[in-house]
């Protein structure tokens, strides 16, 4: 008789979104702008998060993902955005309770609770910091390139690909 | 003539906002006047005037990263008696609680947790690069798990019922805009047994600490003082509402039952040239004898009993020791902090199980008044607010009077009992850095919100003498 070997369905990789920075600081509030947006997409297998800042309980949240995209904006550097991946660490020295490195978030998945998921950060480029509300204009605009981007991975499933590939999503 | 010398501290790590500390030195070497001092200012009192009332609650939550939930539901409540409502629906009263008690749960959880356990578990003399939470997670993982699921519990019970992390809103003038759905419901009560017992278990950690080390943590930066705190009708400890009760250093009532609208008959403020920080005390003793402690010290010492059981065996336990007189020790405002944390859970657990959360009735509209006044007893202690408002719905007069400040004196204190105690010669050591940034960090003060000023926390410890002259510097990042 003969056997013949099934390969189990692979499972879309859960993907979580944790997009922070403050609203209040003008272009700082574009990691919660893009993780509001993402989460309208509504999709299946994504879950998102909107923050002020980065808090150790994402690494529970980062412990039951296999890929996590922290999304933040950028004073500086490539526009519109820019993509690199994230390595887990302990030992980050800026740690205090308001500040949370993308980087511990993981280190803290991987120490507690035994799960180290892949993870990028993606940095839109913002211009404007002062205590206002709304993001600037040009700023805006590079959101809307980044959303993009970020919405065709993740309908693709391509995520966990192209982040294996080192974390080019352009 | 005698020459006063001065050591500055600034600013102290592990506390939110950005404070310098400043000890002079009198002639002889001993310790002279402690300054505690806050360098920024942010004016919210100012900006919030011209705004319609009914944004004021959503508005003053950009005062605090840390506590937003706090001013959003203090602001709500003074909203309420501008509106003209002196009581809420049962739905929306125990919607809001719940929310508050979430803020309690989490805002505390970070205190113990990431500022305060680091101390414990490894010292105060310890390396700064160990006395960390990352340190915590390091060589007690199973405390960190704690940690992480208590905060990430309180932050989910506050977004159930505000809709999101970032400005949370609930509150409107009379009432809530949402109760908890019943899919809410349950996912939280799946998780509150656990959010219990770990509470209870950091209960036992803490005191094991604390017992481990008492002759000196009951001496650390301790003094006798009053305390000030809202206290339910029938004596038990209610963080969401009450009557405002003062005690003396031996329990005795001060004042008690007094309502918002009360505030300035019995609390006064002394303003100080070298700070931004105002110095509440109360009026009947005087600016010399008046001054007070907020926050969880004075939240389990002023109230006659706690209304939830393991809180309750806990306050007993807690107070035993003094035989019926308030517990002093600076340095244990830690242990009341845990278990104010664990009253939160348990209170969360019984509205869990309380219908009334998923009522519909959840607005009240009343004849509108010109001024409004409320206090909430947030993580760190009385937070109050009063707001006046025109015809055209407008503010034109607000106070805001937060925790940080209420501590004001007794930060000062507590800072000049440490310099006391372990200040020798000149030399800025790093164990009296240390020691001071315990002291400070006891009272957990949000400088953020006490100078209304957004900023990090680093330590700057300066030496001066009587006529400002620099005699030696320390700065810690």
């Amino acid at each position: 008789m003969e056997q013949r070997l099934q390969r189990a369905p692979v499972p879309d990789p859960r993907i979580l979104i944790l997009g922070y920075g403050n609203p209040g600081r003008r272009d700082d509030g574009l990691g919660p702008a893009a993780a509001e947006a993402i989460e309208a997409f509504s999709l299946c297998g994504v879950r998102t998060s909107a923050n002020y800042q980065l808090m150790i309980e994402d690494a529970y949240d980062a412990a039951e993902s296999d890929v996590v995209i922290f999304i933040d904006a950028a004073k500086s550097g490539p526009e519109p955005y820019s993509v690199s991946p994230v390595q887990p660490a302990m030992n980050v020295s800026a740690f205090a309770s308001h500040v949370v490195a993308p980087e511990l978030v993981l280190g803290l998945s991987g120490r507690v609770y035994g799960h180290l998921p892949r993870a990028l950060l993606i940095g839109i480029r913002g211009y404007a910091f002062e205590f206002e509300e709304g993001l600037s204009a040009r700023a805006q605009a590079n959101l809307a390139r980044a959303l993009v981007h970020i919405r065709n991975v993740l309908i693709g499933r391509r995520a966990v690909m192209e982040i294996s590939k080192g974390g080019a999503l352009r | 003539m005698i020459e006063t010398r001065k050591i500055v501290i600034d600013p102290v790590t592990r506390v939110e906002g950005h404070g310098k500390v400043t000890i002079r030195l009198n002639e002889d070497g001993s310790i002279g006047e402690t300054r505690f001092h806050v360098v920024e200012f942010r004016g919210f009192e100012r900006f919030i005037r011209g705004r319609p009332y009914w944004e004021v609650a959503m508005i003053v939550q950009r005062l605090c990263g840390i506590c937003p939930v706090s001013h959003h539901l203090c602001a709500g409540k003074a909203m309420d008696k501008i509106a003209g409502v002196d009581r809420l629906t049962v739905t929306a009263d125990k919607v809001r609680r719940i929310m508050h008690y979430g803020q309690v749960l989490q805002s505390n959880a970070v205190h113990f947790f990431h500022l305060a356990s680091p101390d414990l578990l490894f010292g105060f003399e310890g390396p700064v690069g160990k006395r960390s939470f990352v340190g915590t997670i390091e060589n007690y993982p199973e405390v960190a798990k704690w940690a992480i699921f208590v905060r990430k519990f309180g932050q989910s019970v506050i977004k159930a019922v505000g809709g999101k992390k970032i400005h949370p809103s609930l509150v409107i003038p009379g009432g809530v805009n949402k109760n908890l759905s019943i899919a809410e419901r349950d996912l939280l009560r799946n998780e509150v047994d656990r959010v219990v017992a770990w509470c209870g278990d950091a209960l036992e950690l803490c005191k094991r600490l604390i017992h481990e080390d008492a002759a000196r943590l009951e001496d650390f930066g301790t003094f006798e003082s009053s305390y000030v705190s809202v206290v339910r009708s029938d004596g038990a400890m209610d963080l969401y509402g009450g009557g405002l009760r003062a005690i003396g250093p031996d329990g005795a009532k001060i004042f008690d039952g007094v309502t918002p609208e009360m505030y300035d008959d019995v609390i006064g403020d002394e303003v100080r040239p070298w700070t931004y920080m105002k110095f509440p005390y109360i009026r009947t003793l005087g600016k010399e004898r008046g001054w007070f402690r907020v926050g969880p010290l004075a939240q389990v010492n002023c109230c006659d009993f706690i209304d939830t059981p393991l809180a309750e065996n806990a306050r007993v336990d807690f107070k035993r020791p003094g035989r019926g007189k308030p517990i002093h020790a600076t340095l244990y405002q830690h242990w009341a902090r845990v278990i104010c944390m664990l009253h939160a859970a348990e209170k969360v657990k019984e509205l869990l199980y309380d219908d009334d959360l998923q009522g519909d009735d959840l607005v009240t509209t009343g004849k509108r008044r010109p001024e409004g006044a409320a206090w909430i007893e947030a993580p760190r202690g009385t937070l109050y607010h009063r707001y006046r408002v025109d015809e055209d719905d407008l503010v034109t007069n607000a106070k805001l009077a937060v925790a940080t400040t209420n501590n004001n004196e007794a930060i000062n204190r507590s800072v000049n009992k440490v310099a006391i105690d372990y200040l020798a010669g000149h030399e800025i050591t790093d164990v009296l850095l240390n020691n001071i940034e315990v002291a400070v960090r006891a009272y957990d003060p949000c400088l953020s919100c006490a100078t209304h000023a957004l900023g990090d926390m680093p330590l700057f410890v300066t030496l001066e003498a009587s006529d400002g002259t620099t005699i030696a510097t320390r700065a810690r990042a």
